[in-house]
């Protein structure tokens, strides 16, 4: 019964970081509202005394809408390959008794650990040969490749969780390996599929190193990029470039408020286990 | 058409002739099932990680074939400055990021996973920060923080003349705070699944046993919360090592090269200087660091022997 009395110290550090959360992004908000004139009569305090959209169509106008029709692309692509790849990857890794299989795993949490970084190099270099630098192609392809561990880790977590009676029950019936994939292991492992899209989504939209290092022309920027271009030749144009950062933000945003729960189980399930 | 349809029964016929029965491997998926994966996987990831190894012994401009130029590279950076500065530097930011994050989001981790009213909302604003992409976060620390129209104009009292991305102590302040500020809510995240799973009859055994709040934080959430705490530490240093976009955004490594880290580094000599043998080996020098360190962090806490354990429950 003592646990349920409140915890203060916990409970003054909770409300302290909603405030380091909530003020900087009720900032930007405020900032891109006003008129470039009247932010720099205010700065970034004061209460906003201009309100205005400019920011907002300002961003199209330097072809935001472009950079986010790129990103859809690049997003919609990244999920399909990992829809693809990892549920029948998943379902080796639980149910194959192949030690090849059980080999594929060890290298799947082994890839976890490399950081694109690392092999950004020889990337640039694979994909220069394949003709693919400054094709969205090319920025797809390692992408996807990288949220496959954690992918396959979250995946592989969840339909370690069918319970073997199921499976036995379908192998007494003697179904073959691919009715039991159809019509046992997708329908249980529903929750677990839409946690990795949810989550290979994010990783696609948010990326950076891969555009940054595989595009160049302004038709295959993302994004990111757009974001990191409009700093460095519009950085003294605040309210517009906050208003960049807020327009990268709302279809994340849109997606959290429907899935939110995949999202978080999958986050969860990166170190819960 | 009439063919196919007559072979492939007998195929399927075959195939279960030649299995035995209700064995073991009956209806189990084999290898080929994690083929295309694996094969894409490779393409993208292990191949590039020896190719990596290969490319830091070549000389390569970007353009043409990379040529084999033996130690060089290596024998460059065992003397560049920059580039062993760059290493301490990889390693304090990383550091400072551990310490400053995983009290902060065992905090809120445990906090989040306690019965608390409002907590749903709470956590969802909490957590807000993990949905914005590094360069969003960046972006938006640059012109909040920016000399001339952010806060610490407005505010001498607290920033001083208010060039926080103009000293050394300030830029580093800077990386560590945004770092912080963007990834807390991940880890907080790890520590409140964690802290759900602890079963509630150690508070009750706890509880029996006469331990107040902080005892029971102490000797029964701490020490459950091991194993969260490993891979939480383990990710924060996979992912202090190779920070490299926040780094890009919000000093370009400087002032001078007061924080160009390791992987920021590693981009100027590849994709700036064209220099991709050398940029080949600092990377690999930063996987080499990464996983000796994360080994180490892995070997001393017995994480593991406890995973098998892990694994059995």
């Amino acid at each position: 019964m003592k646990r349920h009395r409140p915890n203060w110290l916990a409970g003054l550090g909770a409300v302290a970081w909603l405030l380091l959360v909530g003020l900087p992004i009720y900032v930007m908000l405020a900032i891109t509202v006003q008129t470039r004139e009247g932010y720099g009569r205010n700065g970034p305090i004061a209460l906003p005394d201009t309100f205005t959209l400019d920011n907002y169509t300002g961003a199209f106008d330097e072809g935001f809408g472009r950079y986010l029709l790129n990103t859809l692309v690049v997003t919609a692509s990244v999920v399909g390959i990992v829809l693809l790849l990892v549920p029948p990857l998943a379902y080796a890794i639980v149910r194959s008794r192949s030690r090849l299989t059980s080999g594929v795993f060890r290298l799947f949490l082994l890839g976890l650990a490399i950081p694109a970084q690392a092999v950004i190099v020889p990337i640039f270099y694979l994909i220069s040969k394949a003709g693919l630098y400054d094709n969205l192609v090319g920025v797809i392809l390692p992408t996807a490749a990288f949220s496959l561990p954690v992918c396959a880790l979250i995946l592989s977590g969840v339909m370690r969780d069918i319970t073997p009676d199921l499976y036995e029950a379908m192998a007494i019936d003697g179904a073959s390996p691919a009715r039991v994939f159809g019509q046992l292991v997708l329908p249980l492992s529903r929750g677990g599929i839409a946690t990795i899209a949810v989550f290979s989504a994010l990783q696609a939209w948010n990326g950076f190193l891969f555009p940054l290092i595989l595009t160049q022309s302004d038709s295959t920027k993302v994004i990111t990029l757009g974001l990191y271009n409009f700093q460095t030749q519009y950085g003294i144009n605040i309210p517009g470039l906050l208003a960049a950062v807020v327009l990268s933000m709302v279809p994340v945003l849109l997606v959290y408020l429907f899935a939110r729960r995949a999202l978080v189980q999958g986050l969860m399930g990166v170190g819960g286990k | 058409m009439s063919t196919t349809t007559l072979a492939a029964p007998t195929a399927t016929e075959q195939r279960r002739a030649r299995r035995s029965p209700g064995g073991p491997t009956l209806s189990r998926p084999g290898f080929a099932w994690a083929l295309p994966a694996t094969l894409f996987f490779g393409l993208f990831a292990l191949v590039p990680l020896v190719l990596v190894v290969v490319l830091s012994f070549t000389s390569w401009a970007g353009l043409g074939s990379p040529e084999y130029v033996g130690l060089d590279n290596w024998r460059r950076l065992a003397r560049d400055p920059v580039m062993i500065n760059s290493l301490w530097l990889s390693v304090l930011l990383t550091a400072l990021g551990v310490l400053v994050q995983t009290p902060l989001s065992l905090l809120i981790g445990v906090w989040a996973a306690g019965p608390q009213r409002n907590r749903a909302v709470l956590s969802a604003i909490f957590f807000l920060p993990l949905l914005l992409s590094a360069t969003a976060v960046s972006v938006l620390w640059r012109a909040l923080l920016d000399p001339n129209f952010g806060v610490p104009g407005q505010a001498p009292w607290l920033f001083g003349d208010g060039n926080l991305f103009g000293s050394r102590t300030g830029a580093i302040a800077v990386l560590v705070f945004v770092g912080s500020w963007q990834f807390i809510p991940f880890h907080a995240l790890i520590y409140q699944g964690a802290a759900r799973a602890v079963p509630a009859v150690l508070y009750q055994a706890a509880e029996v046993d006469g331990a107040g709040r902080w005892g029971q934080f102490r000797h029964v959430t701490l020490p459950q919360l091991r194993n969260a705490m490993i891979t939480s530490v383990v990710l924060m240093v996979v992912g202090g090592l190779t920070t490299f976009d926040t780094v890009l955004i919000l000093t370009q490594g400087g002032p001078g090269t007061d924080t160009t880290i390791t992987a920021y580094h590693m981009y100027e000599q590849a994709f700036r200087s064209f220099d991709f043998g050398a940029g080949a080996a600092i990377a690999l020098l930063l996987v080499v660091v990464a996983t000796v360190i994360s080994l180490i962090v892995v070997r001393v806490s017995g994480y593991d022997r406890m995973r098998s354990t892990m694994e059995g429950l």
